[in-house]
């Protein structure tokens, strides 16, 4: 035990000595849950947009008064010729056009009906389409002004409710994204790195010499990190709800339990990339390319899993992070406890054993 | 058997699949004696030595260090030698003491006796000026040194050194070829290899590793008598050309 205590005071000073390894830490985590708060959002704000109106009567006009009044649009100018459109979309500041028809008042009183044509800058799809989304919702909500006099024989009148999240929050959806993250780079790289290091700097083989055992060795190097790493969730779990207002809904017994589950998993995949690279650049490459990627795009924290096509699906199973995410999006949205979500932790619980089982096995080998 | 005897191999081997790495070697090391063990660059004095310091498996054979056989009884064999590998391993960015107290630790020395040690070892080396700094700023020969004397902490029965002197100046060789006489003096049994053929001419006795079999072993004097040259390069040069 004392031999175990003094390698951890150890395994701190390298940590506290590295600026590197400090600032990937503590600062990664705060600027990381900062930039996909604030900055990373699917919401849209006053988006620019441009009008070309035709037939300028008052029908137009209201409607024009309506858009911008709402506080997703401002209108940054009018134009006059269509020719003009393709040229403001290659400025790029403008991301939509509404063009009205000509005598739009005349046809609406005449024909009961007119036109306004709303064109996107697509290259940005999502917002494109929230866009369109958006004015379509002000212009029917103008159209039931118009006809309030009048009475429809059938009507269908959709009640939409939003749950769990509803007011379409992006934060909530990058909380829990960020945390796994987060988790998964300080345990698996930073175990993975600090492995790989003795074993570059020659130091490994003086602990395998010395009578310390390997499993110590390797949970020497370990234990610092779980602790840190509690930390880390510590400091989101509490910046998300003082400054973003993110609710936790369910337990936050359950949520630690689960963090922890989470944080001994990436570090069992940190030792299994600390087993299979010998030099630190190598380890560093390997969490990048083999973890982060498939966090960011498979593991439904930013494309949905559903809309994935059917092999991204089946591969998306073997990321501890997807069923990471289900959990702690269960528990801090929508309140559930264990028993909605014991099949996933299940599941985590079987890849840490199986990635516990690997690097046993190969460490062994590796000392034949 | 001699009970003076610290080291006992006998038809040690060692095969990496098909590739025989260390072809049943035999030899003893006697209490307080600097063997030496040479061989060129895959001769196979590395996978041997592994095995004598309990890390790698021997596929066949008999070996026994410090009074434990190295098949059953690894772990004690790591609590009775000192091992220094060709590669500085001290922590870079730990202090002097630091690493002293460190390895002690690990070593299962009591703190009072680290503190102890600590203390010895820095004034014999003239670290007291630089005791509170990090490892990493002191020139190679220093860390070289302190090495030395970090295998050496423990009181070990045998101290296995590998390529020690690898790029140090031959002050510096000088110096620390004076601490292993010491140490050696003190009943320390060293088991060195090295590159330089002027280094084997320092050691008791010198075993001459060549594709994985030990083909000569005496004492300096002897092997130069029996291959009729003046120094210990020519006898190298001449088993190694076969």
């Amino acid at each position: 035990m004392k031999r175990f205590i003094g390698f951890i005071k150890k395994e701190f000073y390298h940590i506290f000595r590295d600026r590197r390894s400090l600032f990937i830490l503590f600062g990664m985590p705060i600027a990381q849950i900062m930039l996909f708060g604030f900055a990373i959002t699917n919401e849209i704000n006053n988006v620019d947009i441009a009008i070309l109106d035709h037939s300028k009567d008052t029908t137009t006009e209201e409607i024009i008064n309506k858009i911008s009044a709402s506080k997703y649009f401002s209108i940054n100018q009018f134009i006059e010729r269509e020719s003009d459109i393709e040229t403001i979309f290659k400025k790029g500041k403008v991301k939509a056009v509404l063009n009205f028809e000509k005598d739009f008042s005349k046809n609406l009183i005449k024909d009961n009906k007119a036109t306004v044509q709303i064109i996107t800058d697509a290259t940005d799809p999502n917002t494109a389409n929230t866009i369109s989304n958006y004015v379509n919702a002000i212009l029917q909500q103008y159209q039931k002004e118009l006809n309030k006099d009048i009475t429809i024989t059938y009507q269908i009148i959709p009640q939409t409710r939003m749950v769990y999240n509803p007011e379409l929050k992006s934060v909530y959806m990058f909380v829990p994204g960020v945390m796994t993250i987060i988790l998964m780079l300080v345990s698996a790289m930073m175990t993975s790195i600090s492995i790989t290091r003795e074993k570059e700097l020659g130091t490994m083989e003086i602990l395998l010499v010395s009578p310390i055992k390997p499993i110590q060795v390797i949970i020497g190097k370990v234990f610092p990190y779980i602790f840190l790493s509690i930390i880390n969730a510590i400091v989101i779990v509490v910046l998300s709800i003082f400054i973003f207002k993110m609710p936790v809904q369910g337990s936050l017994f359950l949520l630690g339990f689960e963090s922890v589950l989470f944080i001994i998993t990436s570090l069992a995949l940190g030792i299994l990339i600390s087993t299979i690279s010998a030099t630190q650049q190598t380890a560093m490459m390997i969490s990048l390319m083999g973890l982060m990627l498939p966090v960011i795009l498979l593991s439904g924290f930013i494309f949905p899993i559903s809309s994935m096509p059917l092999p991204l699906q089946v591969i998306s199973n073997i990321i501890p992070a997807k069923w990471f995410i289900i959990i702690i999006k269960g528990i801090m949205l929508k309140g559930v406890g264990i028993q909605f979500i014991w099949k996933e932790t299940l599941i985590l619980v079987g890849m840490t054993i199986f990635f516990i089982g690997l690097s046993v096995k190969k460490y062994k080998i590796r000392l034949e | 058997m001699k009970n003076s005897n610290v080291i006992q191999v006998d038809q040690l081997t060692k095969m990496f699949g098909d590739f025989t790495a260390v072809n049943a070697i035999t030899f003893n090391v006697e209490k307080g004696e600097i063997f030496g063990f040479l061989g060129a660059n895959g001769a196979g004095k590395t996978t041997a030595m592994k095995m004598l310091i309990g890390i790698s498996k021997p596929t066949s054979g008999k070996a026994n260090v410090a009074g434990f056989d190295v098949f059953t009884n690894a772990e004690n064999i790591k609590k009775n030698i000192g091992y220094m590998s060709q590669k500085f391993a001290l922590y870079d960015d730990l202090t002097v003491k630091e690493n002293i107290t460190f390895f002690g630790g690990i070593y299962g020395l009591t703190r009072k006796r680290i503190k102890e040690k600590a203390s010895i070892l820095i004034e014999e080396l003239g670290l007291e000026e630089v005791a509170n700094k990090l490892v990493g700023a002191l020139p190679l020969g220093w860390k070289q040194k302190l090495s030395f004397s970090v295998a050496l902490l423990h009181d070990p029965k045998i101290v296995f050194l590998d390529e020690p002197t690898g790029g140090v100046d031959p002050i510096t060789r000088r110096q620390f070829w004076e601490m292993i006489y010491k140490a050696a003096n003190q009943g320390t049994t060293v088991f060195v290899t090295t590159h330089y053929m002027d280094e084997a001419e320092y050691c008791d006795r010198v075993s001459i590793m060549v594709n994985g079999k030990i083909e000569a072993l005496d004492t300096p004097k002897k092997l130069k008598e029996q291959f009729n040259v003046d120094n210990m390069n020519d006898v190298f040069l001449k088993l190694a050309r076969g």
